[in-house]
């Protein structure tokens, strides 16, 4: 899980530009929107393509985004139950 | 009808040229067929989270208006207007390549929204919080000049009074790849000191940002008065030496009235003859100066033109770097700016000084 959760905020720091912030400072339960990484809308999109392409995972309502994109936490234990690649 | 003035410069272009309190003091050489800008610290002019979207020519031309609407005195104004010839290619390319690479799947936002050519438009205004008029017109090597004659009729009919324009265009890399495949980028390197005499076919390809605050009053720290713009989508080269004089008659303009002409020349050995015409033509005894040797050859290069225009009728000085002529005139007055690109969207523009 821990090499997931790795992956995840390399993949999040290269795919939406996030040129100031390092691996390190995004902590496993730090919200990604809002107060924390400060993520926004467009962000959201993204992360859902990269849910599609990446893991196999198809988000057919953007709403159940706001549940899964809450934490670095949060989205590695729903990609590891529900991944297809 | 209310005059218009150029009221404020900021260019970001292959030379350093961001500081207006310089005039091409210090050269940045090459030897090369691709030249990119020298870059700004951006993020010393735009916030890491606005600039994490933002390809490369949406922060030249944020950057470059943010230094001309500062030359100016100004925090807004009325309307923005933006030329360029290839948009954001940068983005562009990124999205075209997914499309192609993921077999028309897994799409992103973010380069698509990017990709529109009204982007920089769009980033100033919203930088700014300008809901004024805002408009991009896309016109291959005529982009920037429809923008500044947006912007001047405007202005003379009072329906503005400030108005930013700019001309910005990006480098892309498969769009470099392309125009070097169909010989529109020089074979063989070229330095600046001998672009003209290279002897081939192309140009040097190049980017930038030149942005300019256009008003209708006249104040303390004014450039230079844009008094004509006028575009031609062909001009054959027979028709080229009438056109000219027909610009100055228009505008109440003799020959000897042009104090220096600033041409577009790039060292393209089968396109340079139109400016050849009138340099070995009725402008031979006129001061004559180039810049495209500075810039690099790109759709909205002409801005960097007009750049250099207005930098010499405010400081009264001419770089030695741009001499095309040996001619020095007694006065720097009256400046006739002729440009063109590969024969095609030739314009012409009169500045004068205030």
């Amino acid at each position: 899980m821990s090499k997931l959760k790795q992956e995840l905020k390399e993949k999040i720091i290269e795919q939406l530009n996030l040129e100031d912030v390092s691996i390190e400072e995004i902590g496993d339960d730090d919200a990604l929107f809002g107060d924390g990484l400060g993520l926004d809308s467009i962000d959201a999109l993204e992360l859902i393509v990269m849910l599609d392409k990446d893991y196999g995972i198809k988000l057919s309502d953007p709403k159940e985004g706001r549940k899964i994109f809450e934490s670095i936490e949060v989205m590695a234990n729903y990609i590891a139950a529900n991944r297809t690649k | 009808m209310k005059k218009v003035y150029i009221r404020g410069v900021g260019s970001i272009s292959s030379q350093k040229t961001l500081d207006n309190k310089e005039f091409l003091d210090e050269i940045t050489g090459y030897n090369d067929t691709v030249i990119s800008v020298v870059n700004p610290v951006y993020k010393d002019y735009i916030p890491p989270a606005a600039a994490r979207r933002m390809a490369k020519g949406v922060k030249m031309g944020v950057v470059a208006s943010k230094v001309a609407l500062e030359d100016a005195g100004l925090e807004n104004v009325d309307a923005i207007i933006t030329g360029t010839g290839m948009g954001c290619v940068v983005d562009s390319e990124k999205f075209v390549s997914a499309i192609i690479d993921n077999n028309e799947e897994f799409l992103t936002p973010t380069s698509f929204i990017q990709s529109t050519h009204n982007t920089v438009g769009g980033q100033i205004a919203l930088g700014l919080g300008c809901k004024g008029y805002n408009f991009t017109y896309v016109h291959a090597s005529n982009s920037f000049e429809s923008a500044m004659l947006d912007a001047k009729m405007q202005l003379e009919f009072d329906e503005a009074s400030s108005i930013l324009i700019g001309g910005v265009d990006e480098l892309g890399a498969h769009t470099v790849k392309i125009h070097r495949l169909i010989d529109h980028i020089k074979p063989v390197e070229v330095s600046p000191a001998n672009l003209l005499d290279s002897g081939t076919k192309g140009a040097v390809f190049s980017e930038g940002a030149n942005f300019f605050v256009l008003g209708n009053a006249k104040k303390e720290n004014t450039y230079a008065e844009l008094v004509a713009v006028e575009t031609f989508n062909d001009l054959p080269e027979e028709n080229l030496l009438e056109a000219v004089k027909k610009f100055l008659i228009d505008n109440n303009v003799l020959i000897e009235d042009i104090d220096v002409l600033i041409q577009g020349n790039n060292g393209d050995v089968v396109y340079d003859r139109y400016y050849n015409s009138l340099s070995q033509g009725i402008f031979s005894k006129t001061q004559q100066i180039y810049y495209k040797h500075l810039c690099g050859e790109f759709n909205t290069a002409s801005s960097f033109g007009v750049w250099l225009g207005a930098k010499i009728l405010k400081t009264q000085q001419v770089p030695d770097i741009v001499a095309l002529n040996d001619v020095k005139t007694s006065k720097l007055e009256t400046i006739l700016l002729y440009n063109q690109y590969r024969g095609e969207n030739h314009s012409f523009t009169l500045l004068r000084k205030c």
